[in-house]
């Protein structure tokens, strides 16, 4: 495949916005990102976005790096700065200024309602991140996978890291 | 945030933040949130488990990874924004530099079928992490003021726009925000 040239303004530019709307997380906004990068853009392929997150997953640190290697896959290093940069400048500079103002006022109603008002739709969104994940790959041994990682993770206790290494060793095996 | 209780300490400088988030970073596979909590309030107790809690709700209300919120808003308290940078780029740095060397990695043997095969199956695994941690916060929809028709209405309809209709996520978290906001405000002043 050879790459499509890269619109930088837009692909920082979309990041930047992606940014102030990842509420719970920069996972409940992949979603979008698939829709640009691979619908949008063309940067990337399905496999290749979905690969960023497995590889995140496996590696050690904040499930957010997913978005590095989203940009470094699609552009390289350059790429990794500018998905990276644009996902985390405008998260962190609000979070910075609403912890120094909002630290007394957490008992308004105004901000509880927001909490609560924002909770299903949040969930919402990791259902349908996982779902986007999962149907947008050919066979069906990987959703046996999917549905056996979920029930793991919710109903047990088992390290997350299991979940992955047994996820590794089954899709070696070619059953995923 | 009291600085006055007896048993809890302070990081002796931005470089020990630092190095602290590192280390609790390269130990949090799939979710670095629970060694967060064990490494501030337990091992170095910076924070009490109280003081964690808030920080972590304000870190889940603002848009961005929670636990990168939750380093910053802990670094700002002990050192201000040099504190904030320190804890963030600890947390960040040294993972960085390992995932996109994985990746370099993956690049060259993805054309390995066992490799390309380990990788999809831990991407169905990713993805039924994501799942499943929905199915956790699910339960905790319950205590709160919307109620369970409301609230799995809203979890609903959010999904089908965004997994099924492919709406901007813009549109969907503004459009069904309102909604949600709205009736949560509503039903808190009714209960007071």
């Amino acid at each position: 495949m050879t790459p499509p040239p890269v619109d930088w303004p837009s692909l920082f530019g979309h990041f930047l916005l992606l940014s102030l709307l990842s509420i719970g997380g920069g996972i409940t906004v992949a979603p979008d990102m698939q829709r640009v990068l691979v619908g949008q853009m063309g940067l990337l392929t399905n496999a290749q976005f979905a690969a960023s997150i497995a590889i995140a997953q496996a590696s050690p640190g904040p499930n957010i790096l997913f978005v590095a290697v989203m940009g470094y896959q699609a552009a390289g290093l350059a790429g990794a700065a500018t998905t990276l940069v644009g996902i985390m400048l405008p998260s962190t500079t609000l979070a910075l200024i609403v912890a120094r103002w909002g630290h007394a006022r957490r008992e308004w109603l105004s901000v509880r309602a927001f909490k609560a008002g924002m909770a299903p739709i949040v969930i919402g969104l990791l259902f349908a991140t996982s779902w986007l994940l999962t149907v947008n790959t050919p066979g069906w041994g990987h959703v046996l996978v999917t549905v056996g990682a979920a029930l793991a993770v919710w109903r047990t206790r088992v390290h997350l890291l299991w979940l992955i290494a047994a996820g590794g060793v089954l899709g070696a095996l070619g059953w995923a | 945030m009291s600085d006055d209780q007896p048993d809890l300490r302070t990081p002796a400088s931005p470089w020990e933040l630092f190095t602290t988030f590192t280390a609790l970073a390269l130990q949090g596979f799939g979710g670095v949130l629970a060694v967060a909590q064990r490494v501030l309030c337990e091992q170095r107790r910076w924070l009490s488990n109280e003081q964690f809690v808030e920080i972590l709700a304000i870190g889940q209300v603002l848009p961005g990874p929670n636990v990168c919120n939750v380093a910053l808003m802990v670094g700002d308290r002990f050192f201000g924004w040099r504190g904030a940078f320190a804890a963030l780029a600890g947390m960040m740095a040294v993972p960085l530099v390992i995932v996109l060397t994985l990746t370099t990695a993956y690049a060259q043997f993805a054309s390995v079928p066992a490799v390309a095969g380990a990788l999809r199956g831990m991407g169905a695994v990713a993805a039924g992490l994501i799942a499943g941690t929905a199915l956790k916060l699910v339960q905790g929809l319950r205590v709160g003021p919307l109620g369970i028709p409301v609230s799995t209405t809203l979890a609903v309809v959010a999904f089908l726009l965004v997994a099924i209709a492919r709406w901007p996520l813009v549109w969907v978290l503004l459009g069904l925000g309102i909604v949600g906001c709205s009736v949560a405000a509503h039903r808190l002043r009714a209960s007071r």
